[in-house]
């Protein structure tokens, strides 16, 4: 996190010159500012000129390369923009079968993943890799059942990388980081469980009989998250 | 758990584990392939004599300090459940609370377990269940008779575990129970948000995870009682970046949110003391 000091100086700035100045991909444009009402003037132009750009921005993809700790921070950084992307889709046009709390607590997650994705774009500065490219045909959206589905795998994948990831990094303040983001996604995890199946929010085989969560590889983690993604992730590095 | 995986696991941190644990790697090979068929019941036992054998003298004192540390959080927690489902007749409701009680109370019995399991002889004497006041002294006297009271103890020892294990990670790290430690400490932050939703459930106005509370204080449960559990939970700082507005929609409270914070050993020693005669 070595741009840190550059970062902070730009915190201050308004959050709509960020939006603009940020290399955020077309796509990824048009559904974070589908999320704000500030932005919603854009949206016809944002659609007109987005609906038949499905190449990837990110030419040959991006790289995770896992030789430090910003390998293992990118890699974060890329599940959490999957995750910001879902939930701000979820909450764009929220499955009428919601309750009200599913409603609210729907939109409380989307500001979650966002500020995980925006916190981990600014830490990693310079270092960050670009926007991915999302693909979420399998997910009717309409459909509250399919999106608890697909948010329940999200949330626990989530987890399980992160855990997974812990050992992987050298630094005590980002193992403490991650820390303080995968309980949230435990939290998440266990809420959306418990509206699907009552009771799950912790059940097996999420949970082993142990009383111990997944921790997974990144390895199995990127192959189980790739049908959700068109961007390209080369990985290195990685044992 | 998956003794192969955790061989596994450990393997990626210490290369010559099978050398440590036996310098005849044949022989455990035979060990690895027993793994497989070890019954369930036996594992943590399995796994300390494997951890003692591995690293003997040489855990780091660091290492066991925060095992023996994580051991008696787990037994304050198994006693509380299993007591209020065992010997509190009536306190939690049939059906799915009780069931929610009693997967809980598994987990930490679990954990338990495990962290005598890796500690081996350094585990020490099992804690028993008065060797603990649940009422804190008389605070939450009612806590075996009222089911909101007992739910409130349960939320504020469960949020309590996620931050007292974010808090020690750093001390395991280099340590193959690192990963251990991150598989327990989001069980403990499943459990908590599950807690929360009950005692939302019944009227708390409070959300599966920890948000900013009235007035901006850390503490969002409205439990004066519990403010030093909710400390510093009301930052919206992370690593020098403000959270707070960092996209449109990010609100204070959607920042602290986020993320969880941690809690040092020393204030979660506290806490735990309060129902430790």
């Amino acid at each position: 996190m070595k741009n840190l000091q550059e970062q902070e100086k730009q915190e201050l700035l308004p959050v709509e010159r960020s939006v603009f100045t940020a290399p955020l991909q077309r796509r990824s444009f048009l559904q974070f500012a589908g999320a704000g009402a500030a932005a919603v003037a854009l949206v016809a132009v944002g659609c007109k000129k987005d609906k038949n750009n499905d190449g990837p921005m990110v030419p040959g993809g991006v790289t995770l390369d896992f030789k430090d700790d910003f390998g293992v921070l990118n890699y974060a950084y890329a599940l959490e923009q999957l995750e910001a992307a879902f939930y701000i889709k979820v909450a764009s046009n929220l499955p009428s079968g919601f309750t009200a709390e599913q409603k609210t607590y729907f939109q409380d997650i989307q500001f979650h993943e966002i500020a995980h994705r925006e916190f981990f774009k600014k830490a990693l500065g310079t270092a960050a890799i670009g926007s991915l490219e999302v693909n979420f045909e399998s997910i009717d959206f309409t459909s509250a059942s399919s999106v608890l589905g697909a948010a329940m795998a999200f949330e626990d994948l989530g987890v399980g990388a992160y855990n997974g990831a812990g050992k992987l990094l050298t630094t005590p303040d980002y193992l403490v980081l991650a820390g303080k983001i995968v309980s949230v996604e435990a939290r998440h995890a266990a809420y959306i469980r418990d509206l699907i199946s009552p009771g799950s929010f912790a059940s097996s085989p999420q949970v082993d009989d142990s009383g111990l969560d997944k921790a997974l590889s990144p390895k199995d983690v990127l192959a189980a998250a790739g049908k959700y993604i068109k961007t390209k992730i080369n990985v290195t590095n990685l044992a | 758990m998956n003794i192969v995986n955790i061989l596994e696991e450990i393997e990626k941190v210490d290369g010559e584990i099978y050398e440590r644990l036996n310098p005849r790697r044949s022989a455990m090979k035979d060990f690895y392939n027993m793994g497989k068929k070890v019954a369930l019941a036996a594992m943590p036992l399995a796994l300390g004599s494997m951890f003692t054998k591995a690293y003997g003298q040489s855990t780091p004192a660091k290492v066991t300090n925060v095992l023996k540390f994580a051991l008696t959080l787990e037994y304050l927690e198994f006693h509380f459940y299993n007591h209020a489902v065992e010997a509190a007749p009536g306190l939690i409701p049939a059906g799915l609370p009780l069931g929610a009680m009693k997967t809980i109370r598994d987990h930490e019995k679990a954990h338990v377990a495990l962290l005598r399991g890796a500690l081996g002889a350094d585990a020490g004497d099992a804690l028993p269940y008065t060797a603990f006041d649940f009422t804190a002294g008389g605070t939450f006297a009612d806590v075996y008779t009222n089911y909101d009271t007992f739910l409130a103890v349960a939320q504020a020892f469960e949020d309590t575990g996620v931050r007292a294990y974010k808090g020690q990670a750093t001390e395991l790290m280099g340590s193959g129970v690192l990963t251990v430690a991150l598989q327990i400490h989001s069980v403990e932050a499943r459990h908590a948000a599950h807690i929360r939703t009950m005692r939302a459930g019944r009227g708390a106005k409070i959300k599966p995870w920890i948000s900013l509370g009235a007035g901006g204080v850390a503490n969002d449960t409205g439990i004066g009682a519990v403010d030093p559990i909710y400390a510093g939970e009301n930052t919206d700082v992370q690593a020098g970046v403000t959270i707070t507005g960092i996209a449109t929609g990010v609100t204070k409270a959607a920042a602290v949110e986020s993320f969880d914070e941690p809690l040092a050993k020393a204030d979660v020693l506290t806490i735990a003391g309060l129902f430790i005669k």
